[in-house]
């Protein structure tokens, strides 16, 4: 039986590898809930996003943490184009081509990634990469605590948006009843074109705060997506409570599983979740019951 | 432009096809010499997944063979074909197997006297074995699964060294690094991943190291990829190992390195075994630190050659790392130039006689004399290198050695 202490120092790990795991599932939830579709080009946004990083930091001298304030503005702005100008009228108001066109996004931007940077692997060296805070029984790393503190400051906003602002009540609306919404005069195409920016925009602060201790490459976004599947269906699609709690669950579930099952086993754990929580409670842990 | 509309029966199709095939049969045959008398070039099919998982790898590896390419031609080409250039058919095999195939169907259709590439064991199998089929040579540049030359297939050769040979130096010269240190190593943790080429080598090691002293703690799978490694590196911690021996691909290695340091893990040594990152000039500029004394068995080029060291060179100013795709693949393009020079011809028999007779040197390569048995070159070894002030060192075997390995690493 392992010390306590090591366990302690795995779920405090698991936390942390959750917050972030949370973040890239907090766009994918708040596009699910009001879009109702599986964006498919979630990983390749992450990649981009990365890249992104990667770029601000290395050619603009940009710390990661600072660029946060620039890429999230315009990925923003590329979610909302990508959706109003792109996936919107190319869908034709068909959510099963919707999910069509998120899938030849995805194989657009990875192959597009691939031919401007090819497929070597990058990595930013910055001076806090390995700072850590020492517990005792383990070291903290400082890059990936301010995860876990950006993670709720960002569900916190999203919060606020989605509770106190108009805009925020149009999201609502539309998500809940999308004819209603737009007989009430809310435009609707706008409100997707939101969301998706809002979603997009999560995507680029998960790949800020994952730039300084991962790396990039075309693919590298893609390792978050079935994670990140997992923990939109486990907190309810479309739930932003949902999606940090199930987000932390499974960074949980995913550290103890790997330290007592091995970590090809620690997979497994994740999706046993997947599964019960779609045989027992369908709707996820936060989903509303409609 | 108006055709006239010709309606393809199965009886059509049966005599086209095989006029076609006759005539492509003794048409390219004839046609190549009439080429060749003329000094067009002799084709050389270039094979790498240049797209997909493996693309970083195969865009390395076709530098590489570009490069010998372009090399053999400034220098004059096939000196004994009347100076005929070498023109590379450039395939992608996207990372799979099929892939592969898929090209080399192509390539022998374009003319191709030989094929080089493959990198990786899966794809090498099943390009090894088209290949076959046609007689067309072909040049293994990376592809360590024993299987590959062990099928009796007579067209297909490897210069570089199997899995094998690579193991059983590992382990000699772990014993042999541990001994000279006064054994301070004794208990060790495998850390792989869990696909063939892992997975395979930690069986190897839990074989082969108990009776060599070792005793192994824990033999930790993961998958590819591993997002993250704190669990990992907490059990490593807690077993407090004097070796960890790491088996997996660029990323993971460098994720495992960075988050053993990051929890400040106190080892003896890291030693690799074709370790992802360890014996990368990429890891060691991008992390000197999480590098620093990290002992890898791996391929390498030969460091008292001039030649590998003004190639280093070109490479490096082209923007590019020197990694061992780009040398093993610069060295598999000289050997099947060697053997069209040899051959004087690009017949497909002559080319297979003289590779499987080939005793060429002057490569870059840390190796013995070149002998081909049975397609492998029983020449080839990997070195042991070590990460020494910032570079990348040799220190085993003594021959090629430009430094000595610093075992225990200091604290």
């Amino acid at each position: 039986m392992p010390s306590p202490l090591i366990l302690v120092a795995a779920v405090l790990n698991g936390l942390m590898t959750g917050a972030v795991y949370a973040l890239v599932a907090l766009g994918l939830t708040l596009i699910y809930g009001v879009l109702h579709i599986i964006n498919f080009a979630h990983g390749a946004l992450l990649s981009a996003a990365l890249f992104a990083a990667f770029f601000a930091y290395q050619i603009l001298g940009l710390d990661p943490y600072l660029a946060v304030f620039v890429l999230a503005p315009v990925f923003f702005a590329l979610g909302y184009a990508l959706q109003r100008f792109v996936i919107g009228p190319a869908a034709r108001g068909d959510e099963r081509n919707m999910l069509l066109v998120t899938l030849g996004l995805s194989v657009f931007i990875e192959n597009a990634l691939l031919y401007a940077f090819r497929a070597n692997t990058r990595t930013v060296e910055v001076s806090y990469a390995f700072k850590s805070i020492d517990l005792g029984f383990t070291f903290l790393a400082v890059p990936r605590l301010v995860s876990l503190a950006a993670v709720f400051a960002v569900a916190f906003v999203l919060w606020l948006i989605m509770a106190l602002t108009d805009t925020g009540k149009a999201i609502r609306a539309v998500a809940k009843e999308k004819l209603g919404a737009e007989l009430a005069g809310i435009d609707v195409a706008h409100v997707y074109a939101l969301t998706f920016g809002l979603g997009t925009a999560c995507v680029a602060i998960a790949a800020c705060l994952l730039i300084p201790t991962y790396y990039v490459n075309p693919s590298a976004g893609n390792a978050f997506v079935p994670v990140a599947f997992t923990i939109v269906v486990l907190g309810g699609m479309g739930s932003v409570p949902g999606a940090l709690i199930g987000g932390l669950v499974i960074g949980v579930v995913e550290s103890l599983a790997g330290f007592f099952l091995g970590e090809s086993l620690g997979e497994v754990g994740i999706f046993l979740i997947f599964i019960l929580v779609l045989l027992v409670r369908p709707r996820g842990l936060f989903g509303s019951s409609t | 432009m108006w055709q006239p509309k010709m309606s393809l029966n199965r009886r059509r199709f049966l005599a086209t096809t095989a006029l076609g095939a006759a005539a492509a049969a003794t048409g390219s045959l004839a046609m190549t010499s009439v080429l060749l008398a003329q000094g067009a070039a002799v084709k050389l099919g270039v094979l790498h997944p240049v797209t997909g998982a493996l693309s970083y790898s195969g865009q390395q590896g076709r530098l590489g063979a570009t490069m010998a390419i372009a090399d053999i031609n400034a220098a004059g080409g096939i000196k004994s074909l009347r100076g005929t250039k070498i023109d590379a058919i450039l395939g992608d095999a996207q990372s799979t197997p099929q892939g592969g195939t898929a090209e080399v169907e192509k390539m022998n259709a374009a003319g191709a006297a030989g094929i080089v590439g493959g990198y990786a064991s899966s794809i090498c199998l099943a390009v090894s074995q088209a290949a076959a089929r046609y007689n067309l040579p072909y040049v293994v540049d990376v592809g360590v699964a024993d299987s590959i030359v062990k099928r009796g297939l007579k067209n297909t050769f490897r210069f570089g060294p199997g899995f094998g040979v690579i193991a059983k130096t590992a382990l000699d010269n772990l014993v042999a690094i541990n001994d000279q240190a006064g054994k301070p190593a004794k208990t060790v943790i495998i850390v792989h991943e869990d696909s063939l080429f892992g997975s395979g080598l930690a069986k190897l090691l839990n074989a082969q190291l108990p009776a060599k002293g070792f005793q192994i703690l824990d033999t930790i799978a993961h998958p590819t990829p591993t997002r993250d490694f704190s669990t990992i590196v907490l059990k490593i911690k807690a077993r407090n190992p004097d070796l960890v021996i790491p088996a997996n691909y660029y990323n993971e290695y460098v994720l495992l390195a960075r988050t053993m340091r990051e929890q400040h893990v106190r080892l003896k040594g890291i030693y690799s075994v074709l370790g992802g990152a360890a014996s990368s000039y990429k890891f060691v500029h991008d992390f000197p630190e999480a590098a620093r004394y990290i002992m890898d068995c791996n391929h390498w080029f030969n460091p008292h050659s001039e030649k590998a060291l003004a190639l280093k060179k070109k490479v490096e100013a082209g923007g590019h790392y020197f990694t061992y795709e780009v040398y093993m693949n610069y060295s598999a393009v000289e050997l099947i130039a060697d053997a069209f020079e040899r051959a004087a011809s690009t017949d497909r028999d002559k080319v297979i006689a003289a590779l499987a007779s080939s005793t060429f040197s002057g490569h870059i390569m840390p190796y013995g004399p070149t002998k081909f048995v049975d397609g492998q070159n029983q020449g080839a070894a990997p070195v042991n290198t070590q990460v020494l002030d910032n570079d990348i060192k040799v220190v085993m075997p003594p021959q090629f050695a430009n430094a000595k390995p610093v075992f225990p690493m200091p604290a």
